[in-house]
């Protein structure tokens, strides 16, 4: 423990320390917002419609971020809607993760035909614009949370099995996965024993970059609204609602913008620090 | 010709700090070829480079001590003045000729480059020289193979590239860090004897870092042998291998292989392990593995004395009296 | 007279590189026709350098690959012709210890694991309790501490990961070891220490090995019979003393002439012979000839 606080505020660790930071805020407040006594993020209130933030050096007012143009208090929405963008995009994350990790183990050991066939399968994903894809999906399956994991985890497995693939191939020759051949241990244990335990750090670094990606997505999806469905709050569909009204009520959109903005930022600073520091004695020569 | 004294490096890993060089201290005469024998964590490579300038800086950290060379201290000198001794002065060999060799340039290039630089030739000039270089170590067709790249040439080949571009400013002093240890026997053996005629014809002093006690008795005049960053033993390698006083020296003797092993007979080993450098014990580091080791050996380094009734020079670190001890053994 | 524990007949095994743009790619015959026999108990020692083929033919004898020709036959069963399945009873019998302590372990998996994992795969050793006991007795057998057990790979030094790898690689009880390189990755201290492991565990388990190495010194000291390879066959073949003493294949006596002597007033007066492997081929025809005892050397049709 003495070594990863020392790791993390040595050098550039400052900056790990921040994304770390910043993301256990994210996390309590979308696991203790709705204990805050916040309005419900769904009631209209036509009366108090497009309020301006009350926050100040004064205090907090009823609606310290303001309202939207349905009189709903952003803040309440901004929190209830991170705990949908962070079920969604951690749920799209290990689904993608798990089968991109999967598919990259059997790519890597097995070779041959299996290999060249999910390899391609993966260049001709690569090759269909991300949105497209989406939007096929989602049409075909039609708009639910449900069905927006599924198209977030498409996007996402394809990431997973390359880097994957490509440990595995170095670690497959490596002599102790020739010795577990040679006391004659099966494919299955060979792979899960000895190769995925040695292929899981790149595999958490892919993750936590992809959690950015995928967050980021979510919320285009949801701001061309097929994502996330009313009345669930979410941050993209704020964006797009608060659109129309930048000139006039720019908290609308403001709020919910920086929201997203930091989440990306601190996942991404996780990231690249995770990438830098991952335990280096375990490290894959 | 060189004259150390005091030297110290310190490394740090994990926030955890160790001294690899404990007050290191000796010299080379002009034309003498010095071995140093040692194993991971004797120090043997990183004082080389400390010299050098080439330690990395952190985690490696150079704590003190003075390094003279012609008249130079090596330790103070600013990083342009170490450049221009490096490839001029003082020629550097070192173990992995792959990883020393720009694989994009060709080898033509890479000799020429320290003569351009160090001895101001034209590129011409330099190619020119670079042909006779090839030829004197004894690579065939010089000319043709000075526009090839380092992936043509087998890695023999490529460590007497290496050696030409060493050797290319006629330096006065070369440090040979385990050049032969990536190589096959029958290479090696043919380096070996291309290093000696060398040193005969330019006049050379050497540094030859190794852990093969063999290539040391051939190339050597005189043997240091070193642990834990400290010189256990040094001496003409006549009188050392002759008579060892360290036990270290002594063990790493016996435990080579002679001829056929008798029925049931065993190696003669060294107990235990290499010495951890951030863990290492007070007094004398090789005392743990050591049965001739003395009380003392425990508490206190024991400093590098003349052994009496052996040539000058050889000199050992041991509170105990190996000969006596070995008589005294079983 | 016993018959062979192990029969190498005829091994072939070639590498066909990647074809360069214009077709074509390069074929490099690894092993090109190497046969050998180790008899129960014996150590046979496969010298050669670098690119000679030695560690390719330990991975061929241990079914770490598929030759493209010839038999690998162990107590009379033909290996090659076997299934994955039918060939695993004999993983039990035959076993590899590799030269890279730090690549030869799993740095994820506690050491203790490791060196248990032979005998879960193999189901023997029951219970968790049994299991532990018997890793116990196989780390106090290569002079480990058993309280090791728990520890991972890192916090070991290079002489004692080698000591695991042995220690998984005798778990099954095996009567044949292929020992790739297993010295040359350590330090000089350290190397007798895990020779004489190996010398214990012949003495006390009867073990056959074929100790594939380049240090000679080493070979002669420790082998019973030697074969020596370049560039994919075996050029000279015989008892360890009487290769050694009478040498007669040119790449022997190269061989045996650059190894360097602990010994200043040896090594100062020595003549290496020039040998360049590079340049050499083999004469037509060229087949191992029984010049006596054994001693087999490489010789030309013509002669």
């Amino acid at each position: 423990m003495r070594t990863f606080l020392g790791a993390l505020t040595r050098g550039s660790g400052w900056l790990g320390l921040i994304g770390i930071l910043l993301i256990t805020l994210l996390l309590l407040f979308a696991a203790f917002g709705p204990l805050l006594d916040l309005p419900d993020p769904t009631r209209t209130n036509l009366r108090a419609r497009m309020a301006a933030p009350t926050i100040s050096l004064f205090g907090v007012g009823p609606h310290p971020l303001g309202t939207d143009q349905l009189g709903r208090d952003i803040l309440s929405r901004i929190v209830f809607g991170s705990r949908v963008t962070l079920a969604v995009a951690g749920a799209a994350v290990i689904l993608g993760g798990i089968v991109g990790t999967l598919l990259g183990l059997v790519a890597g050991y097995f070779g041959g035909f299996l290999d060249r066939l999910l390899m391609r399968l993966a260049d001709i994903q690569l090759a269909v614009p991300l949105m497209l894809l989406a939007l096929m999906v989602i049409a075909a399956l039609g708009p639910s949370l449900q069905n927006l994991v599924i198209v977030l985890a498409l996007v996402s497995w394809v990431r997973y099995a390359r880097i994957v693939r490509g440990q595995v191939l170095a670690v497959r020759e490596r002599e102790f996965v020739q010795s577990a051949r040679a006391i004659g241990a099966s494919a299955p244990r060979i792979i899960l024993r000895h190769i995925l335990p040695n292929v899981l750090t790149p595999a958490v670094v892919v993750a936590t970059l992809e959690l950015a990606r995928v967050i980021v997505l979510e919320a285009g999806l949801s701001f061309l609204g097929l994502g996330v469905q009313p009345p669930f709050p979410s941050w993209g569909r704020m964006l797009a609602e608060g659109r129309t009204y930048i000139a006039s009520a720019w908290w609308i959109i403001t709020f919910p913008g920086i929201a997203l903005m930091l989440t990306v930022l601190a996942v991404n600073l996780l990231g690249d620090w995770l990438r830098d520091h991952l335990d280096p004695r375990l490290k894959v020569r | 010709m060189l004259e150390i004294s005091d030297l110290a490096v310190g490394f740090s890993r994990e926030g955890r700090f160790a001294r690899v060089i404990h007050d290191l201290s000796y010299s080379v005469e002009r034309g003498e070829t010095l071995g140093i024998v040692g194993e991971s964590g004797s120090g043997k490579s990183v004082h080389a480079l400390a010299l050098l300038g080439l330690l990395p800086q952190p985690p490696g950290k150079v704590l003190g001590g003075r390094a003279l060379f012609e008249g130079e201290d090596l330790l103070a000198l600013p990083e342009s003045r170490l450049r221009d001794l490096r490839g001029g002065r003082i020629g550097v060999v070192f173990q992995d000729p792959m990883t020393a060799l720009n694989p994009v340039l060709t080898i033509g290039r890479q000799i020429a480059e320290p003569l351009i630089r160090h001895k101001g030739l034209s590129m011409r000039q330099a190619l020119d020289r670079a042909a006779e270089l090839l030829d004197l170590v004894g690579i065939r067709d010089a000319r043709r193979r000075l526009p090839q790249f380092p992936h043509e040439f087998s890695g023999g080949m490529r460590q007497r590239v290496m050696i030409a571009i060493a050797i290319s400013c006629e330096p006065a002093l070369l440090i040979a860090d385990e050049p032969t240890t990536a190589l096959d026997v029958t290479v090696q053996g043919q380096i070996l004897d291309l290093m000696a005629g060398l040193r005969e014809r330019l006049g050379m002093t050497m540094i030859w870092i190794t852990h093969d006690m063999g290539v040391v008795a051939g190339i050597a005049d005189t043997i240091q042998v070193m642990y834990a960053g400290r010189i256990m033993e040094r001496g003409p390698v006549e009188a050392v291998f002759a008579s060892p006083r360290s036990a270290y020296t002594w063990g790493l003797l016996q435990s080579l292989p002679h001829g056929a092993h008798p029925p049931g007979g065993r190696l003669r080993q060294i107990p235990g392990q290499p010495p951890d450098m951030f863990n290492l014990p007070p007094g004398d580091p090789f005392a743990p593995r050591n049965p001739f080791a003395t009380e003392r050996c425990f508490k206190e380094a024991p400093p590098l004395r003349q052994v009496p009734g052996s040539v000058p020079g050889h000199v050992v670190a041991a509170w105990y009296d190996l000969p006596a001890a070995l008589q005294a053994a079983p | 007279m016993t018959e062979p524990l192990l029969r190498v007949e005829d091994l072939r095994r070639t590498y066909r590189g990647r074809a360069g743009l214009f077709g074509g790619g390069l074929v490099t015959r690894a092993v090109n026709g190497v046969s050998f026999d180790v008899m129960p108990g014996e150590t046979l020692g496969l010298v050669g350098e670098s690119g000679s083929g030695k560690s390719t033919t330990g991975r061929l004898v241990m079914g770490l690959e598929e030759p493209d020709d010839g038999r690998v036959v162990f107590d009379g069963t033909d290996l090659t012709a076997l299934s994955s399945a039918r060939r695993k009873p004999f993983r039990r019998r035959m076993q590899i210890v590799f030269q890279d302590p730090y690549a030869a372990l799993n740095p994820r998996m506690r050491v203790g694991d490791f060196v248990a994992e032979p005998l879960v795969v193999h189901g023997i050793a029951g219970s968790a309790a049994e299991r532990r006991e018997a890793v116990a007795g196989l780390f106090r057998t290569v002079g480990l501490d058993p309280a090791f057990m728990q520890r991972f790979p890192h916090e070991f030094s290079g002489g004692q990961r080698q000591r695991i790898g042995i220690a998984r690689a005798i778990a099954l009880r095996p009567q044949f070891l292929v020992a790739d390189e297993p010295i040359t990755a350590l330090d000089v201290s350290i190397q007798a220490q895990i020779v004489n492991l190996f010398q214990d565990l012949q003495e006390s388990m009867g073990l056959a090995l074929l100790f594939i190495a380049h240090d000679l010194s080493m070979v002669r000291y420790l082998c019973t019979r030697v074969a020596v390879m370049l560039k994919g066959r075996i050029v000279e073949t015989g008892p360890t003393a009487a290769v050694f003493q009478d040498a007669r294949h040119p790449y022997t006596q190269a061989l045996l002439s650059a190894v360097p002597i602990p010994d200043p007033l040896r090594e100062r007066g020595r003549r290496r012979l020039p040998f360049d492997a590079g340049a050499f081929d083999f004469p037509p025809g060229a087949a191992l000839r029984d010049i006596g005892g054994g001693h087999l050397v490489l010789e030309g049709a013509s002669r």
